[in-house]
């Protein structure tokens, strides 16, 4: 059975790319446009691993992965968060909130398909 | 793969730039809204952040400038100030100009660029201006299981995770399973510290392990299998063989080979999965803790919570994709067609009607009537997926006024009203260039210097409205400014002046006031010297009444200009009344219609020749659409009149017969005849001829002035 | 366009108004249909004759008799309609001109064209680009553009007194 990963992003051309890599790989895609629409739908279904960019509107991608681990379907499932290199201090915030790992933007589709096998398997 | 997407981004990049245009006007009013700050600042992250994906590197680069000041802004280090928000727009409309020339080589302006960069670095004091986008260090791609025959080294890999490795959502397992793929390996997994199941916590990570791993992947790479964690664990990593020694290397390849058979990831993924988990019972009952039995149950039990689950999330999913589908992303040109393939249906759909009320066929009539009634459902909807909100072009609007004031030293202020009122795609599109026109007539001749405002009793700051409101099936726009309003005086000695209306003529303000709609009235040398207004007026006429829409302009002398603006919602299609005169078949837009009377002769007669009717004791002007159009023929002893309502007035139009509804696609006339003012376009019939749709506004129009003239003569 | 203009030879179709025989650039000659319904427009020149439906679009027809101060065209078995393309300021123009009879398509060389004597012939020779000779026979060469662009300017006059007459 297809795992199902969630992406939360309110850029819609970064969403298509990633759903579109990850479809390609077998995965099944759930999309968020920002982190309230995420939460949501966290909160009526199961999905195996999100992918969450951290500048967000309504919510942002650390208050996105606190929910999530506060809801108990999220509380193992692997995060992982998309950053950019000016944004360090995030990435230890999001570490602390707990993300298992990131991205930095710009990635290229083989390198998030590495990021998702090295977590989801 | 990049430029797949890269369609996506730049119309993202579009929005998100009109999107920021309208956040920045708003943003000099309220320079310390958190809200509107964080807008700005997530409209350019995400422009840089996905431009750098997609191959956009310039916009990126330049993106990052205006995003690290706003980032500075929302850290509260600096704050909004006018020239930052002028910096801002300038930048955003060079990022779209960048957009515009993608592909284009040296279509944009560097030296633009270069100066707002400098601008911005200039915001920042220069040290604070951060480096543009960096070369990234990212966990590359795992290298497939490494080649079995060369450089091969073996590893003592000792890993213990953090006790809540599990809460960062990281599987321990999937990490093993990362060094299997890098070599052949030995993974021991040391259970001294698991606790005794009555204190044991199974959220928490109580094994660690030890792996032995041989591999021609570099001490980087396996390094980079524990990125994610490496500082909340312990990871020890030591060389036991560097590959020199070649002993033993037979056995070594064996193990490779092994992993290298093995190949597919995702069942091997599966298997471990799986294993890992038997493996976990297995420690149990080792224990003493559990039975085996028991761990069978509860893997039996497990499985079934999952399937059931499973269904479930399916079950979701597939009501979630109805819900994702209210909003997709289609491009325009799509729907044009769709519209266009509509209007072909609906043609033949009358065909169809006609066809079958010819035939005394009731189960053909009925079928008809279902084919009508489902047609005019699918027109109602596919002309409905075309409407869009006004607003967009508002943003816009402001900006102009913004622009435009600074530069003619005059302080306006631009109000909107009903941004969300919809209107056809097309039609917003046509509506822009007219628009912009008369908001710039509003700025520049119409609002005053402030000195002059203040002179005349007025606030410094001049005010322009613009407002859209839903009104049957058209939309009723405004534009409104409380500047000097138009010098009738002026406009009616012009008039003379040019031919256009005899010395004599009384005319009504409202005349006189929309003589600078009639073509060839103004000049743009002549007309600002005498009037102040109505520089190609005639333009934004002619364009209103492409639309098929009407226009009408009242100038309050020193209180302000007034253009009201009615336009049809959709252009494609219309309900009409279907009218005979002779043999000839014309249309009436059925918005305007409001009623058919009867007219006999004797009713003529009683009129005196003149063209009156009474209706409920009051006088109805009619037009006799067969003399006027000299169609000859002999008049029926009862003819019908159409009787109208357009701007309040009531006018009647006499014709033979009314045949009855019609669903109209229109057709231009094309410029053959652009210059027939009393025809607004044409439609083919059923019967494949073609009828022609009548310009009720401009009609009733052109009586109006004749009854003046005619009056004036008397 | 001038003679000077015609310098290649070109094919050009035939066709009657009356006993006169007019030639048109076959590159402009998209189709030829019979004379059927036309749907008169209303406050236009009598040679307007009026609209068509050519496969969905509304396509004007003109009346070359009566722009060369003939009568009317009737209808009998042999009118037909041709239609021609041009293109207007950047605008694709599709128009239907009215023949009593449609004839042939024939080579002109350019030296066999000369240009349209101003006196001499019984028809108006503004809308002639040149005469040209075949089988003993002269042939009028028409100026489309020129009928086209004239129809335009009467049109706007006409308007134009319209707003200041109203009737």
């Amino acid at each position: 059975m297809a795992k199902v990963i969630m992406t939360a992003d309110d850029s819609a051309s970064i969403r298509q790319m990633v759903t579109f890599t990850l479809r390609q790989s077998g995965y099944e895609v759930v999309q968020a446009v920002d982190g309230r629409d995420a939460l949501q739908q966290l909160g009526g279904r199961q999905v195996d691993m999100l992918i969450t960019d951290l500048n967000m509107p309504n919510l942002d991608g650390i208050g996105l992965i606190k929910g999530a681990r506060a809801l108990p379907a999220c509380r193992f499932i692997p995060i992982i968060m998309l950053t950019t290199e000016s944004q360090d201090s995030r990435k230890q915030e999001g570490k602390a909130a707990g993300a298992t790992g990131w991205i930095v933007k710009p990635f290229k589709p083989e390198q998030l398909l590495a990021v998702v096998k090295k977590v989801l398997g | 793969m990049d430029n797949q997407y890269a369609d996506t981004f730049k119309e993202e990049a579009y929005e998100l730039l009109a999107e920021l245009e309208s956040s920045l006007l708003e943003l000099e009013d309220r320079p310390h809204d958190p809200e509107l700050i964080g807008r700005v600042f997530r409209a350019m992250h995400t422009i840089k952040g996905s431009g750098a994906m997609f191959g956009f590197d310039d916009i990126a680069a330049f993106t990052h400038q205006v995003e690290t000041a706003f980032d500075q802004v929302r850290n509260g280090k600096l704050t909004v100030s006018r020239q930052m928000i002028d910096l801002t727009l300038a930048a955003r409309d060079q990022i779209k100009a960048m957009l515009d020339g993608v592909g284009q080589e040296g279509s944009t302006d560097a030296a633009v660029t270069a100066q707002l960069i400098a601008g911005f670095k200039e915001l920042l004091n220069e040290e604070q201006a951060a480096v543009p986008p960096a070369e990234t260090a990212m966990p590359q791609p795992a290298p497939a299981a490494a080649p079995a025959d060369e450089n091969l080294a073996t590893y003592r890999i000792r890993f213990r995770p953090a006790r809540n490795i599990f809460a960062s959502g990281t599987n321990p397992v999937m990490l093993l399973n990362e060094l299997r793929q890098l070599g052949s390996c030995r993974i021991v997994a040391q259970l001294r510290d698991v606790p005794r199941l009555g204190e044991l916590d199974p959220e928490s990570c109580h094994i660690f392990w030890d792996v032995i791993l041989t591999t021609a992947a570099s001490l980087d790479a396996i390094k980079d299998v524990f990125i994610f964690v490496e500082d909340a664990c312990e990871i020890r990593i030591e060389t036991l063989d560097n590959g020199a020694n070649p002993d033993g290397g037979e056995t070594h390849k064996k193990l490779g080979e092994i992993l290298v058979e093995r190949g597919d990831i995702a069942a091997s993924d599966i298997e471990a999965v799986l294993a890992a988990q038997k493996r976990l019972g297995e420690m149990l009952v080792e224990k003493g803790m559990v039975t085996p039995t028991q761990v069978h149950s509860a893997l039996l039990e497990q499985q079934q919570v999952k399937e059931v689950r499973r269904e479930r999330i399916q079950q979701e999913e597939r009501s979630r994709a109805q819900e994702a589908g209210a909003s997709i992303r289609v491009p325009a040109e799509k729907l044009d067609v769709l519209v266009n393939l509509v209007g072909e249906l609906v043609t033949i759909q009358a065909r169809m009607t006609q066809t079958a009320a010819g035939r005394d066929d009731a189960e053909l009539i009925s079928i008809a009537e279902e084919v009508e009634r489902l047609t005019a459902e699918l027109r109602d909807n596919a002309l409905n997926i075309r409407m869009l909100p006004i607003g967009t072009t508002f943003n816009k609007f402001k900006r102009l006024v913004r622009d435009l004031s600074g530069e003619l030293g005059k302080e306006i202020e631009m109000v909107t009203e009903g941004a969300e009122t919809e209107l056809d795609k097309t039609v917003i599109e046509r509506l822009n260039d007219p628009l912009v026109h008369l908001i710039r007539n509003c700025i520049d001749h119409g609002i005053e210097k402030p000195e002059a405002r203040e002179a005349a009793g007025k606030p410094r700051q001049g005010i322009v409205r613009l407002a859209a409101v839903h009104s049957g099936d058209s939309v009723m726009l405004t534009i409104e400014d409380d500047g000097a309003g138009l010098d009738r005086e002026a406009i009616l000695a012009k008039a003379v002046e040019k031919g256009m209306v005899a010395l004599t003529t009384e005319l009504t303000d409202q005349e006189i006031d929309n003589l600078i709609f009639a073509p060839g009235f103004s000049t743009a040398s002549k007309v600002t010297s005498v009037s102040g207004r109505g520089v190609g007026m005639d333009v934004v006429k002619r364009a209103i009444d492409a639309l098929r829409g009407s226009i009408a302009i009242n100038g309050r002398p020193g209180l302000g200009t007034v253009i009201s603006i009615r336009i049809p919602l959709t252009m494609a299609i219309i309900e009409s009344l279907l009218v005979q005169i002779g043999a000839d078949r014309f249309l009436i837009p059925l918005s305007l219609v409001d009623e058919c009377i009867e007219l006999t002769r004797a009713d003529v007669a009683a009129a005196h020749g003149r063209n009156m009717a009474t209706v409920r004791d009051h006088l109805v002007p009619y037009i006799p659409l067969r003399r006027k159009f000299a169609i000859a023929g002999t008049v029926p002893d009862i003819e019908q009149v159409v009787i109208t309502e357009v701007n309040g007035a009531r006018v009647g139009f006499v014709v033979d017969r009314v045949i009855g509804e019609h669903q109209t696609v229109i057709k231009s006339l094309g410029r053959a005849f652009k210059n027939v003012e009393s025809i607004s376009g044409a439609t083919i019939l059923g019967d494949g001829s073609v009828a022609l749709i009548l310009d009720i506004p401009q009609l009733v129009r052109s009586v109006e002035v004749g009854e003046c003239a005619a009056l004036n003569t008397q | 366009m001038s003679v000077s203009a015609i310098t290649e030879i070109t094919q050009y179709l035939t066709f009657k108004l009356g006993e006169e025989v007019f030639a048109l650039d076959v590159a402009k000659v998209r189709e030829i249909l019979d004379f059927t319904t036309v749907t008169k427009v209303p406050q236009t020149p009598a040679y307007m004759r009026g609209v068509i439906n050519l496969r969905g679009n509304v396509v004007p027809v003109l009346d070359l008799r009566l722009k060369f101060g003939m009568s009317a065209t009737e209808k009998t078995v042999n009118t037909c309609v041709i239609v021609v393309e041009m293109v207007v300021e950047g605008e694709v123009m599709v128009l239907g001109v009215l023949a009593d009879s449609v004839q042939e398509v024939i080579d002109l060389e350019p030296e066999l064209i000369e240009p349209a004597p101003r006196i001499g012939t019984t028809i108006n020779t503004d809308f002639i680009l040149g005469m040209g000779k075949h089988n003993e026979l002269f042939i009028m060469i028409l100026d489309i553009d020129r009928v086209f662009s004239e129809g335009e300017k009467a049109a706007i006059v006409k308007t134009e007194r319209e707003a200041v007459v109203n009737e």
